[in-house]
């Protein structure tokens, strides 16, 4: 099965038992939660801690911070990007293509509507465990302790939410998984590189931050950096506004 | 009207092809009906459009009083569906897969976990309840998949092809539940190829090729309206040549496939006589059946 395209744009109509699909997605994770956690983690922790002790240790403060916090911010937003990149992307098609779930829960009472909703909820709530998993790490070495960190919950799920709609659109056009590399070597690598995980996005030619600043990556790491650093973000709505809008175009 | 599923002048087309060609049906309450086709007629598309998966190009189609595609979502809540293709969730168990299929439904687990041990007996898998899906037979998949369709105790079940690719015992098992479930007073709308299996389960049936519904009626009326009661089937060296010179000219119809010779025909004497006279031929005489309307409505062409 593919995801049809609909003729025209109509607005999702979607039934409050969407909740059940979601709710499925959540059952199977909890019999491999150990794993998947696991998994989760290890790939952006090994980067923030080597690329944070290492590099950090060669270099004076960036904006005013300990590179290691600087980045840990960072990571936050980009595990939380991956995360739920990877669950709308891989994990939803196999549901789709490869197990018929979706071909299932549509002969029971719920439409393709309900189903990209809740997978979209679903990517996102996976994509808050995972910037969360960071954020206990950044809590557990006393890279920040402000109360304002937990605001990056919401934001987490925000963000998740959008990367997770872009990445069923993506989803809707590929023909097979192998579609999905040009996804993440033409739209997620040169956003992890462009959008300020690594190094401030200042550090660009401007021509390259002007890219930066279009991308929402660029958005979520508006908003998680500054309440790592202990302060309120500048602009908290219209960073946040971005983001949704993104989602939007996406669902 | 009081008819479960109503479907009039139901169209289709895939591209610049028109698969579903102007059908209409009525399904009364407490029936077993039939779609019976080769492959390509276009039994699954017209599934398909009555569970509103897919948008008619014409025609309307009325489920459980409500009108598809439009509520189609509403309409299934009171529908079972047993899909061609197995879609077992195989990341479950077999109780995890009526439980969760139930909450799609809106059902309380509770109320499904209630339900489990007699969905799984009328399966026959009462042993399998913590089984996982990959552990289950081809029959066993099968079965389980009719248990989900029964999940949300509907009033009517569509059943695609729920015997294909099954060995005789496990068809018989399928063919047993499901008169089960027409004595529980349930409705059922099946496809299917086989013969056997319409004449067994159907009330009555249509018999579709190639988008179009060439004949409806019951196994019986069709077998009386459509074909000469008796058939003689002459096989073996020199059947082909028989038929020619004396199966042609002693029977209404004579058909040849490959080195079969079959005579359609209302007083099968004649023919046989003949035959016995000459001694040097296989032959079979036998009651016309469901297949031979089939076949002849349908030609003998292979359909891939
Ligand atoms: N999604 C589709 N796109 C294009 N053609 C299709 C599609 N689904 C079915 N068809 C065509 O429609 C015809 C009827 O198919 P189907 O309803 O599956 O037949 P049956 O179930 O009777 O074997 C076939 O010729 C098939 O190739
Ligand atoms: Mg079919």
């Amino acid at each position: 099965m593919r995801i049809p395209r609909r003729k025209d744009w109509r607005l999702p109509r979607v039934s409050i038992r969407f909740v059940h699909v979601w709710r499925r997605n959540f059952l199977v994770w909890r019999k491999l939660a150990f794993t998947s956690v696991l998994g989760n983690l290890a790939d952006p922790m090994m980067y923030m801690l080597g690329l944070g002790f290492g590099l950090g240790a060669l270099m004076p403060e960036v904006n005013g911070t300990r590179y290691i916090v600087f980045l840990a911010a960072g990571t936050v937003a980009y595990s939380t990007m991956n995360s739920a990149t990877f669950e709308a992307l891989y994990s939803a098609f196999s549901r789709m293509q490869i197990q018929k779930t979706w071909e299932a829960i549509m002969i029971a009472p719920l439409d393709l509507d309900d189903i990209v909703l809740a997978e979209a909820l679903w990517a996102a709530t996976k994509a808050t465990l995972s910037g969360c998993a960071i954020l206990v790490i950044i809590w557990v070495l006393g890279l920040s302790y402000s109360a304002l960190t937990l605001w990056i919950i919401p934001i987490a799920f925000l963000a998740g939410l959008t990367f997770a709609c872009l990445a069923l659109v993506m989803n809707a056009i590929s023909p097979s998984y192998d579609f999905f590399l040009y996804y993440f070597t033409l739209v997620m690598t040169p956003m992890t590189l462009l959008c300020g995980v690594f190094f401030p996005v200042e550090q660009l030619p401007a021509t390259l931050q002007a890219v930066s600043v279009a991308l929402p990556l660029y958005h979520a790491i508006a908003l998680v950096r500054p309440l790592v650093a202990g302060t309120i973000p500048g602009a908290p709505l219209l960073h946040a506004a971005v983001l949704i809008a993104y989602g939007v175009a996406g669902f | 009207m009081n008819a479960l599923l109503d479907i009039r002048d139901l169209r289709k087309s895939y591209g610049s092809t028109e698969v579903i060609r102007g059908i209409s049906l009525a399904l009364a309450r407490g029936e077993c009906y039939g779609l019976l086709g080769p492959n390509g007629a276009g039994k699954t598309t017209t599934l398909r459009l009555c569970l509103g998966l897919t948008d008619p190009d014409g025609g309307t189609i009325t489920l459980a009083g409500l009108p598809v595609p439009r509520a189609a979502r509403e309409a299934r809540l009171r529908l079972g569906v047993v899909p061609q293709m197995d879609s077992l969730d195989p990341d479950f168990t077999v109780t995890e897969n009526l439980v969760v299929y139930g909450r799609y439904f809106g059902l309380a687990d509770r109320t499904v976990r209630a339900r489990v041990p007699e969905l799984l007996e009328f399966a026959g898998l009462g042993s399998k309840a913590q089984a996982p899906i990959q552990s289950l037979s081809g029959g066993m998949k099968r079965r389980l998949s009719l248990a989900r369709a029964l999940v949300n105790d509907p009033d009517i079940v569509f059943l695609d092809e729920p015997t294909t690719g099954l060995d005789p015992q496990a068809r018989h098992l399928i063919w047993e539940r499901l008169k089960q479930l027409l004595g529980q007073g349930k409705t059922l709308l099946l496809t299917t190829h086989f013969m056997d299996e319409a004449e067994r389960l159907c009330d009555r049936l249509s018999v579709m090729d190639a988008g179009r519904i060439v004949a409806s009626g019951s196994p019986r009326e069709l077998i009386d309206d459509h074909i000469e009661p008796e058939v003689v089937e002459v096989y073996g060296d020199g059947a082909a040549e028989w038929g020619e010179a004396v199966g042609r000219r002693l029977s209404e119809r004579c058909e040849r496939a490959g080195e079969t010779v079959f005579c359609y025909t209302r007083g099968a004497r004649p023919l046989m006589q003949d035959l016995e006279s000459r001694g040097d031929l296989k032959y079979l005489h036998r009651p016309a059946n469901l297949e031979d309307v089939f076949l002849k409505l349908t030609g003998r062409d292979l359909r891939d």
